[in-house]
């Protein structure tokens, strides 16, 4: 079951890696989302990988599973999720002021705002 | 209270602002000023006495949940968490009261929410003694900081705010893997624990313990705009509102002292083979980052942008300090960077008042208009320009040399020398020509449209730059004191011992 799991946290992390290099800003999100599953799974799996056994210590278990790995998985998905809200919200600020949804769209500005000038004068 | 509260206190204090200010909010933005400013006031004063604690050289351990270490979450005050939360809450009150005299608050919603949240997550970063807490508290100052930076609006904004969100959410998952893989070997999650676990490691775990070390490296590294990953911060800094920049002065900071109490702890000379993993790589990069950053404060097109290209400099030489790896060496690099974020912080100032006093021409490295008070901002401006590039007699030569003469026990001593004052005479070269051009190559055929002088604004500028004759005068002292942090910071089993001995409270005084 492990090289299943390692598997498939490659496979999203190298997806999201590949996502995140792109130039739009919503294959961008899109990418960072999928990291941050990787993560969780990746954090998850360091505890070590055990099925069907408990978390917390009683008198008749004798074999467990590690509890920190759940609450830092925990932790790390709340915060990626708020980070993925802003991040869509920063996007699309980002798409109506800059007018493109390029994570580089400085050359389109720079050429408005030249056309702008230029208008400017003609008045 | 006793006094192992003290450091979750300081915590909570500006967590207690933020909510107070937003919660002031329906009566408008004096109350929400008045709110904000007694916090950080408070934030100071409560620093100060920090200072004074921490400086009796015990550690105040506190135990979340009363659970002990390393089953708990502790908070651990030294004497370098000290240091850093005074230059924070200085910086802090001073970019406050700059942003309030220049109305930059009223620019858009929440801006004292954020500035109290942003206070929190440094102070937290700052005090914390386990790693995943500091993921946290990353998250917090983090998050804080995309509203601050994006605080007010505008295109050039949007777009340095776009990729600095976005390199630092990649930096927080390369965070999480380096904080997996190190939890998956040691079994810990508290810096001192971990400590110790890597000086009983299997040879055959040693590879996989770098590797995560390293990439924890590559996350500070982010924060701390290290090259190749510092592309982010010229565009970040050059484009947000001068106060937020001076207190983003220290963001870049909290990098560089993640890199010493993490790394420092973790490969120290107690870690066997991996002992200073981290100097090497630390030393050539900082070299390198400081020829970056020197050709960009050349190659700046504007006032701003080459102050941002300054700040890199200076945090360049602060990882050739921190490389050298030595206690000598890191007495230094702590001088220095006191220095180098109050004047990089006094310094964005400094181009902002300039930039208001030039009207449209802004700060555009571009002969204007003559200025009304071309004297008396030129005279601030030469006295900036001189402390930050490290001329005598101000602070940062001192600072400068303090740390050549540390490099000379390196094996790359030449390297170091060579580019450290090779480095420096562009910078004044640089700086030199940007004076002429804003104070000199004035065009008065061109209308004059600045801003009326705001005095407050420069006053408060003026206590920034300030510090660095300060710093000078006071020399001895403070040099003693960063001598002795230093020497605090290399005693690793004291640090193990306060972490991991304190015991839990039982109740009763």
């Amino acid at each position: 079951m492990e090289w299943l799991v390692a598997i498939a946290i490659g496979v999203m992390t190298s997806s999201g890696v590949y996502l995140v290099l792109r130039a739009r800003t919503f294959p961008l999100v899109l990418g960072l989302t999928l990291i941050s599953y990787a993560v969780n799974v990746f954090l998850f799996v360091m505890g070590r990988l055990q099925i069907g056994e408990a978390a917390i210590i009683s008198a008749e278990t004798t074999k467990y599973t590690d509890p920190l790995p759940q609450a830092l998985v925990l932790t790390a998905i709340v915060i990626a999720f708020g980070m993925t809200a802003f991040l869509i919200v920063l996007a699309l600020k980002a798409r109506s002021e800059l007018g493109n949804d390029h994570v580089d769209g400085m050359s389109y500005v720079a050429e408005e705002q030249e056309n702008k000038v230029a208008g400017g004068d003609a008045k | 209270m006793t006094l192992s509260q003290l450091p979750i206190l300081l915590i909570l204090l500006p967590l207690l602002g933020g909510i107070l200010t937003l919660f002031s909010r329906p009566k408008g933005i004096p109350l929400q000023r008045i709110v904000s400013l007694i916090f950080t006031t408070a934030l100071l004063l409560l620093s100060i006495y920090t200072v004074t604690i921490a400086n009796s050289g015990d550690y105040s351990v506190y135990l979340l949940g009363n659970w002990t270490a390393p089953f708990g979450i502790v908070m651990v005050l030294d004497k370098l968490s000290s240091l850093m939360i005074l230059l924070t809450s200085i910086l802090a009150v001073i970019a406050l009261a700059y942003a309030i005299s220049q109305g930059t608050d009223k620019k858009g919603q929440h801006f004292h929410v954020l500035y109290q949240i942003q206070l929190f997550g440094l102070n937290g970063a700052f005090l914390t003694g386990d790693l995943f807490n500091l993921f946290v508290f990353f998250e917090v100052l983090l998050l804080a900081s995309y509203g601050l930076l994006l605080h007010g609006g505008g295109r050039l904004r949007t777009k340095g705010g776009l990729h600095y969100v976005v390199i630092n959410l990649v930096g927080s998952s390369l965070f999480l893997f380096a904080v997996g893989t190190l939890y998956g070997i040691l079994g810990t999650l508290n810096i001192a624990d971990m400590s110790t676990h890597i000086a009983q490691l299997d040879s055959a775990d040693q590879g996989i313990v770098a590797a995560a070390g390293l990439l924890l490296l590559v996350v500070f590294g982010i924060k701390a705009a290290i090259f190749p990953l510092y592309l982010w911060l010229p565009g970040a800094y050059a484009n947000t509102s001068a106060a937020v920049a001076a207190l983003f002065a220290i963001m870049t900071k909290v990098g560089l002292y993640a890199i010493i109490r993490v790394h420092g702890t973790l490969f120290s000379e107690q870690a066997n083979a991996l002992s200073g993993l981290h100097a090497e790589v630390v030393l050539n990069l900082g070299l390198v980052t400081l020829t970056m950053a020197v050709l960009g404060v050349f190659a700046s097109r504007a006032l701003k942008e080459q102050t941002a290209f300054l700040i890199l400099a200076s945090v360049a030489t602060l990882l050739i300090g921190i490389g050298i790896n030595t206690t000598e060496a890191l007495a230094a690099t702590l001088y220095y960077l006191i220095h180098s974020t109050l004047i990089g912080a006094g310094l964005f100032l400094v181009a902002d008042i300039i930039a208001r006093a030039r009207g449209s021409y802004s700060d555009r490295l571009r002969p204007g208009a003559p200025m009304k008070h071309a004297i008396l901002l030129g005279s601030v401006f030469f006295i900036t320009a001189i402390a930050i590039v490290g001329m005598p007699p101000l602070s940062g030569f001192i600072g400068k040399v303090m740390i050549l003469e540390a490099a000379l026990s390196s094996t790359l001593s030449t390297w170091i020398y060579a580019i450290i004052l090779i480095g420096s005479l562009l910078m004044i070269m640089a700086m030199a020509r940007s004076g002429s051009i804003i104070f000199y190559q004035t065009d008065t055929s061109l209308d004059d449209d600045s801003e009326k002088l705001n005095i407050r604004a420069l006053a408060l500028a003026l206590v920034l730059v300030l510090a660095s004759p300060i710093l000078v005068i006071a020399a001895g002292p403070i040099s003693d004191f960063t001598q002795s942090v230093a020497s605090q910071l290399n005693d690793h089993q004291a640090y193990i011992d306060a972490v991991m001995g304190q015991p839990a409270y039982q109740g009763g005084e």
